[in-house]
């Protein structure tokens, strides 16, 4: 639910910053310094990284015939990846 | 006389097609056709047959990539278009030989997702009165004319992709018991259809309520099965 509510709110500020035709700098001068921004952002990627290794669980043993245990370390190791790429990418925008 | 040209799987799982001639004829099923070449061509063909009235289920064979039963399979119905038959075990089960499947596999998954009725009432006692139109009732009864011929099980791209997978027959009856106000297990069957081998691993893919030959619905008995195991889960109950 969480996660759903983030993707909307996320399509919202796409949209905004697509039609509103902010360029880059424009969009980096507007995330630069912004807690909310960060909050909003940081919970969207932690969502992702507990919502992501579920599915990737299943294709991993369904379509790629891994064990249990070997899908699920697959997964954690992804998930892990999202949330550093993830936090990495909300800090690039926000913090530096 | 015509003739149909008949590609039938000879062996276990390793093994191979085998072509047979039969005359062909005017309403001739699948079934009559195993049953000819059985007689006539080929005395150790191994197949299952038993009512071949379409009743019991025994006959389900793959024709020509699906699943079905071939005393209910008329041949003019699935020729392919080259006008040939391709015959098949049931997929998804251990082959014991040609055209037979060991369907312990199957029935065991059964007794797993706790496929079986279990209450309180003694010979002693009154019948249990169950309204007939109430919404539990009329559930199980969508769902309870199941005689477990494996036509859904072996369409079920899930069970082949993960074997543990208790498969839609299985899933389908437990669904009729949950609603079956009468039994007592109903904690233990959720815990039983919960988790990776149960419910929640159904893609809703559809192709057993598409096959089954009774026109049953298992992809919406899980359905059910699914909200009922998500509330009792936010309950704490499972």
């Amino acid at each position: 639910m969480v996660l759903a509510v983030c993707v909307l709110v996320h399509l919202a500020v796409m949209i905004y910053a697509v039609r509103g035709g902010l360029s880059a700098a424009e969009i980096l001068g507007r995330t630069r310094g912004s807690w909310s921004f960060a909050a909003f952002y940081s919970v969207f990627v932690l969502a992702c990284a507990v919502h992501v290794p579920v599915g990737v669980t299943n294709i991993a043993q369904e379509w790629w015939g891994m064990g249990e245990r070997s899908a699920a370390w697959l997964a954690r190791a992804f998930a892990v990846v999202l949330l550093l790429a993830g936090l990495r990418a909300v800090y690039a925008v926000v913090a530096s | 006389m015509s003739k149909l040209s008949v590609n039938v799987w000879r062996g276990r799982e390793q093994g191979a097609f085998s072509a047979y001639e039969v005359p062909r004829q005017d309403s001739q099923t699948v079934l009559d056709v195993v049953t000819h070449i059985q007689r006539f061509l080929e005395p150790s063909l191994g197949y299952r047959f038993a009512c071949r009235v379409g009743m019991c289920g025994s006959c389900a064979m793959t024709v020509n990539g699906k699943a079905r039963w071939t005393c209910r399979t008329h041949v003019s119905q699935v020729l392919d278009s080259q006008g040939r038959l391709e015959i098949a075990p049931l997929s998804n089960l251990p082959i014991v030989k040609d055209l037979v499947t060991d369907m312990s596999g199957f029935f065991d998954k059964w007794a797993r997702a706790k496929g079986h009725f279990k209450g309180t009432a003694t010979r002693h006692q009154d019948f249990q009165r169950v309204e007939p139109a109430s919404p539990q009732r009329v559930a199980a009864s969508a769902g309870i004319e199941c005689i477990g011929c494996g036509v859904c099980h072996a369409s079920c791209d899930v069970v082949g992709w993960r074997p543990e997978f208790l498969g839609p027959a299985a899933l389908n009856r437990a669904w009729t018991l949950v609603n079956d106000v009468r039994d007592i297990q109903q904690s233990d069957r959720l815990r039983a259809v919960a988790g990776d081998a149960g419910c929640h691993s159904c893609h809703t893919q559809g192709s057993c309520s598409e096959r089954c030959p009774k026109h049953l619905t298992p992809t919406l008995s899980i359905a059910g099965l699914k909200r009922t195991v998500a509330k009792a889960a936010v309950r704490g109950e499972l």
